[in-house]
Order: C-alpha cells, then structure tokens, then sequence
C-alpha cells in the first residue's frame, strides 16, 4: 500500500516567486509559455522553465515542474508543438498540462515520457470523461471548479487517474477569444492608457445587480478574461479533500502578489503536514486561515466556491 | 454539378470548389417549429430531448415526438439530429446508455455531443446513431479535429471563433464534414468557457442553464474608478451572426453543413431564415458562376431578425461594431399574423390559424416555401360558422378570409407592426 502523499501545487509570476513558494511548501509548480498557456500568473521562457526545474531538483522536498499547455489551440501553433514538448521532456519537466487533443497527440508521439494532465477547466466534469481521456494517455484530471464535495470525492472513487482539486485563488469564469476591453472603448470613442486592461492593473466588472461584488477583467493575446469575484479558500475543510486522499491540491496565485501566495502557501502546507502525520488527531487550527484573512484583498471574500452546492439547470 | 472549370477569382490558397450541395441545418425546438424548419426548406434539423440538452427552458421532445418527428422530416427526405450538448455531471451518467438508444430506436440520425463521455458511450451502444462533435469543445484546428475522426465521428462543428481561412485549412487536411454556425445568437465568450450563469444564479450554463448573463448591464472600473462615473451601463453580448451574404465563400470553403442556430426561436423566425438561406444555396448550385445575392432574401431574414446581425469571425475577430452595448429597438417591423391551414381555389377563401393580433384593414403579407410572396390589406374575416370578427384575438383560431392570390398550408402570414398599423 502507498501511503496517501497529497500533492501542494501552485502557479509562480517568475522564478524568484517559484523559489520562495517553493520554501513556503509547495511541492510543484505549473508554469508555461504564453504561446501556448493561458491565465497563468507570468511568463516562463524555455530557459526559464528549464532554470525552474534546476531549482526543483535542489530542493530537498523533491519538487517538480509542469507546463502548461492549457490554449485553445488554433492551426498557427501546431507545427510548434512537436519541438517544444520534445524540449520541455529534454529539460525534465514531469508533465504538460492540456485541453486540447492536438497537444495529447503531440505528446504521445514526441515526448511520451511526459505525463498528461488533462485541464479544460469548466468543462471537465465527470469521471467517465476523466478515464476517457485517461485510456488515451492522461494521467491526471483537474476538476472544474464549479463541481461540488460530494461530485470531487465521487469522482476520485471511480478513476484510476491522479484528480487534481483547486483549493485556493481566483477562478476563471468567462472567456472570449474577442478583445472586450478595447472594443468597448472603441465604440465609446475613448482611449485608455498602455496597459491599463493588463491582467495586474486592477481592472474590474460589476454587474448591475451585484454591486458588492467585483469581477477582474482583463485582456492578453488569447482574448478577454473574467474572472470571480472572490477566492476560493477551503483550508477550513481540507481534511475532506485529504480523506478522499485528492492527489493535487492547487493554490492558484494569479493576480496576487507574492506575499500573498507565501502566506497561503505555508497556510496550507502547514494543515497538509498535520493531518499526513496523524491523520486521526488532525484538527484544523485558526491561525491557518488568519494569516490568510490578514493578506486578503479588501473587497474580495474568500468562499467556497461550488463545494457546498447544489446547482440547477 | 461540377464547377472545376473555371476558377473563382477569390480563390484564396487551400480553397477548393466544392461539389456537392452543403446541408442546411436548422434548429427546432418543438414538433411544429421541426414541421415548419422542413416544409421551409432545411435538409436535417435539430432538436433537443428530454434530457442532456443545452436548453433546458425549451419545449424539448419526447420520444413519441421525436418519431413523428423523424416520419415528417422523411417524407422530405430530411434528417433529425439530436443536441446532447451538455457536459455531464457524475450524476447525469446513469441513464445515458437507455437514453442515446432510445434515440437510435426513434430514428434520429446524429446525435451533437461535446462531453466525450456522451460521444463514447454512443459510438459504443448505438451505432446506428452518427456523433456529431459539438461546437462546445472549441475545436479551432485540424489536430484536434483528425483526433476526433479518428475517434470515430464523422463530422465535426468548429468553434464559431474559425475564421473561413481556418476552415479552409482544416478542409485541407482532414477529410471530415466540417459543420459551421452561419446564422443566429452566438456567446461572446467561447462557447463553453463561461459560467456567469453558474456564479450569478447557481445555473449551470453547461448542463442548459445559461441565463444570458452576458447580455445584462455591466460597469467597468479602472483603477478603482467608474470608466463613465455615473455613467451608462453595457452589455457584454454579441450580435447575431449573419452569413446570407457570403454564401458563395461558405460554400466554396467547403464547409458541409450550415447551421442556423436558434431551438428557442419561433416558428417565424425559424422558417423566415431557412427560407432565405434555402433559396440563396438552391439558387448558388443552379449557376454558381451568374449568381447574386437578391434582396428580399436579406430582407426577409430581417423581418425575422430580433437582434443586430453581424459576420461573427469569418473574416476577423469581431470588434466594437460588432457587439451589442446599450438596448436596441426591435429591428424587425414585422410580426407573425397567422399560419395558412386550407384554402379554397373556387372562392378564394383562406383558412388562417391565428398566431397574433389581427383585424380588417391593416396591411400583411404572405410567405411560403421558395420565396412565394404577396402583400395584402386584411378584409372581412369570419370565425368557421361564417361570423363576421372585428378582430382576430383567439391564440390558435381558425379564422376565415379571403386572399388576393393562392395560398398552400403552412404558408405564413405577418403583419406590419407600427407605423401604418
């Protein structure tokens, strides 16, 4: 029998936050080329990832890389594929992330030993649909974030796949390949200034009916993102997640600052080291979810997303 | 037909001259928008069922319909198809196998699915049934669109975000029936990707849901202050998408069936679109070479259109004219009057079923399959006993009047609305 060894995955902006997250706890990283990765925190070259994975192998908690490859991939990418993910292989990368079927192919036929997590967010929601793409050579599947507890633990009882759970951050709830942003300011005759719907420039929706709640928006080369209003935080209720022996618990750390991401980072690698010792004495402590309340951002509330609920349709 | 002989000066490079005539693909969400959508000219409709469908405010068809259905749409020699476009939750699998052989046993020909679930345990219990990979997996390259024929499914629907180069490159290097989006509402967001619906209402978009959230009022805040202090609200939508003026360069792309979308539009719209695009594809394939766009095909379109109409990302990524802002007026000047259910050729007498307001004196026109058209002010109108009605108010009544030139069943009959009332 193995014993239950969850995995602490976060995202990084740049190599210095990837190596104080990695000292905060975090046992791996996704990080990825802009050409080919959507909504991640910063840029990572192939240099860059391939410094990243010297960091990981000198740490003593044996970290490891991935690389996401998460784009809804158009015609003009495809023929990079084959060279990038036979160089992230070469530079020793552990697996590429994926949700669309030409980067699986690309894998499996240019660097078949990369693993495969499977991740097309919101629609990623069953667990038929996780061995589907697990007989076809994945190896892991990321829930969407709109599942609940109960579909989460249902769906880690009948996969032979690592599931991978978001358990704290920002999530990604709409997105346009359009530039929404600039269009609204062309049709309102208006200029804004250079970088102002950038993702770390702080620009937001609210909807009519929801003033307290403000929606991040912002544009990059794969179009227009929206994203919630609040963070998800699910310290409080993590030996769920724990019980149901979950293999990846990933903290999200897009628009945050790495302060922020350090403090939750330690949060949460201090409640995963306290049940894995004793699993039976385990006790969440409020200090863990304090420190996180101390660095919160005014305005956003931290939640628990759709894990405690019931949707209609 | 061949056209080989001579080539269009447009011709853009990986673009072939197709042979065959393309399918056009209309929806239907009840029995009788299905009759209307084939007596109008679709050559396959579709509908959705009781379940895993992405409509789930829709009348949606039992299986008994879905039969009748099937009998009607043959006697045309049209086909059925069947959305089950939702991404499943653990617990919508149980029932999928009894349910996509229920569907094989009515006759559906195809079923559209996104979740590979859906389109895994179809290809597995009921063969006879085609899966149809919905426009829900964003799929905008022919990587993913080979994966998916070799998994087995004989045509794919691209993301509405391919542009006619896209697809002429994916034409180029898969041999698969390409189904693309010609006409009707499109998500702003990819197809999918959004769960505004999911955070604002606990609905889930993808499982039918969707409550249109992108087309509720928004304000933008930059740098913590109001973009219009005070200001306007928006809205996030799109236009409709719109393609009866580029029929030719759809076809030519090789694009194998045109979809229109729309299973929660009315019977008017329904056979008003397919109408205008089944004359515009009958007329391309009679003589491609000396073929115009007419303008009562547009026009017709438009007086069914409820939204500003738009060519979506066929030739560039839509910008700020292409989007919907601030509350527009109804385009459309006209309503559905009536439906035509007999007519008598020795008196000139019409049998119309009533489907809106109408009386003697206003001005209406009717429409049929192929472009048949007249224009006419209403005179006497009777109930069936023969008695004299100042207005036709009764939802469903059959009303009697006579028309200035022959009429068939299910021909449609609208009103001008406004001005001139």
């Amino acid at each position: 029998m193995t014993v239950y060894k969850p995995e602490l995955l976060v995202t990084a902006s740049n190599l210095e936050e990837l190596e104080r997250l990695m000292v905060a706890g975090a046992d791996a990283f996704v990080v990825g080329e802009s050409r080919f990765a959507t909504r991640l925190p910063g840029h990572f070259s192939l240099e860059q990832i391939a410094q990243a994975v010297e960091l990981a192998k000198q740490s003593p908690r044996q970290v490891r890389i991935y690389a996401a490859m998460n784009n809804i991939m158009d015609n003009t990418l495809l023929d990079a594929i084959p060279d990038y993910v036979q160089e992230l292989a070469r530079i020793g990368v552990s697996a590429v992330v994926f949700g669309d079927p030409a980067v699986l192919m690309a894998v499996r036929q240019y660097a078949p030993q990369l693993q495969l997590h499977w991740n097309a967010e919101m629609t990623s929601t069953n667990y038929e649909t996780a061995n589907f793409w697990g007989r076809r050579g994945a190896t892991r599947f990321v829930c969407a974030r709109e599942l609940n507890m109960e579909q989460i633990v249902s769906m880690k009882q009948h996969t032979k796949l690592e599931i991978q759970v978001q358990v704290h951050g920002m999530t990604n709830i709409y997105h346009s390949k359009r530039s929404l942003v600039q269009s609204y300011m062309d049709f309102k005759e208006q200029t804004i200034a250079e970088g102002a719907s950038s993702p770390d420039a702080g620009m937001y929706l609210m909807e009519a009916e929801r003033p307290d709640d403000r929606f991040p928006i912002y544009e990059d080369t794969n179009g227009t993102h929206i994203m919630s209003p609040d963070d998800l935080c699910m310290i409080e209720n993590l030996h769920e997640l724990l019980e149901a022996e979950i293999d990846s618990l990933k903290i999200e750390g897009l628009l945050k600052p790495i302060e922020y991401n350090e403090t939750v980072v330690r949060a949460y690698r201090a409640a995963i080291d306290a049940y894995c010792s004793d699993p039976a004495t385990y006790q969440f402590r409020d200090e863990w979810l304090e420190s996180i309340q101390a660095e919160q951002q005014q305005g956003r509330e931290l939640s628990y997303g759709f894990f405690f609920k019931e949707q209609v349709y | 037909m061949s056209n080989s002989a001579t080539e269009p000066k447009h011709m853009l490079k990986g673009k072939r001259y197709r042979l065959g005539r393309p399918e056009l693909l209309a929806p239907a969400g009840n029995l009788e928008k299905l009759k209307f959508a084939v007596h109008y000219g679709a050559d396959a409709v579709y509908i959705g069922g009781q379940k895993y469908g992405l409509r789930s405010n829709a009348d949606n068809f039992s299986f008994e319909d879905m039969r009748e259905g099937v009998e009607f749409a043959a006697k045309y020699g049209a086909k059925v198809f069947v959305a089950t476009n939702i991404y499943a939750h653990n617990e919508d699998i149980e029932g999928l196998e009894d349910y996509l052989r229920s569907l094989e046993e009515a006759g559906i020909a195809a079923i559209i699915a996104a979740d590979p679930v859906i389109v895994e345990t179809a290809l597995r219990v009921a063969p006879k049934l085609e899966v149809h990979l919905s426009t829900q997996q964003s799929t905008l390259n022919w990587q993913a669109v080979k994966f998916w024929k070799d998994e087995g499914l004989p045509r794919v629907v691209l993301a509405r975000e391919a542009s006619l180069e896209e697809i002429a490159e994916i034409k180029a290097h898969v041999d698969i029936e390409i189904e693309a989006f010609i006409h009707g509402a499109m998500c702003s967001s990819f197809s999918g990707r959004c769960v505004l619906s999911n955070h604002f209402t606990d609905r889930d978009s993808n499982r039918g849901g969707c409550c249109q959230s992108c087309r509720w009022k928004y304000d933008l805040f930059i740098d913590a202050e109001q973009f219009e202090d005070g200001g306007e609200q928006f809205t996030m939508g799109s236009k409709d998408l719109c393609m009866i003026e580029h029929l030719p360069e759809l076809i030519e792309v090789g694009i194998d069936s045109f979809k229109i979308e729309g299973r929660m539009k009315s019977i008017h719209y329904v056979a008003s679109v397919v109408n205008a695009y089944r004359q515009a594809i009958d007329a391309y394939f009679e003589d491609p070479e000396s073929y115009v766009l007419k303008p009562e095909w547009l026009e017709e379109i438009q007086k069914a259109a409820n939204r500003p109409l738009n060519t979506g990302f066929f030739f560039q990524t839509p910008g700020s004219g292409e989007h919907i802002y601030e509350p527009e007026d109804k385009a459309a000047p006209y309503d559905f009057a009536g439906v035509v259910l007999d007519y008598e050729e020795s008196t000139g007498i019409a049998t119309v079923q009533q489907r809106n307001h109408f009386k003697p004196g206003q001005q209406v026109e009717f429409v049929g399959p192929g472009g048949t058209f007249f224009k006419q002010t209403v005179g006497e109108i009777t109930d069936a006993d023969g008695n004299t009605l100042d207005a036709a108010r009764h939802p469903l009544q059959p009303i009697r009047m006579e028309v200035e030139q022959p009429v068939k069943p299910m021909d449609m009959m609208r009103k001008r609305i406004g001005k001139g009332q």
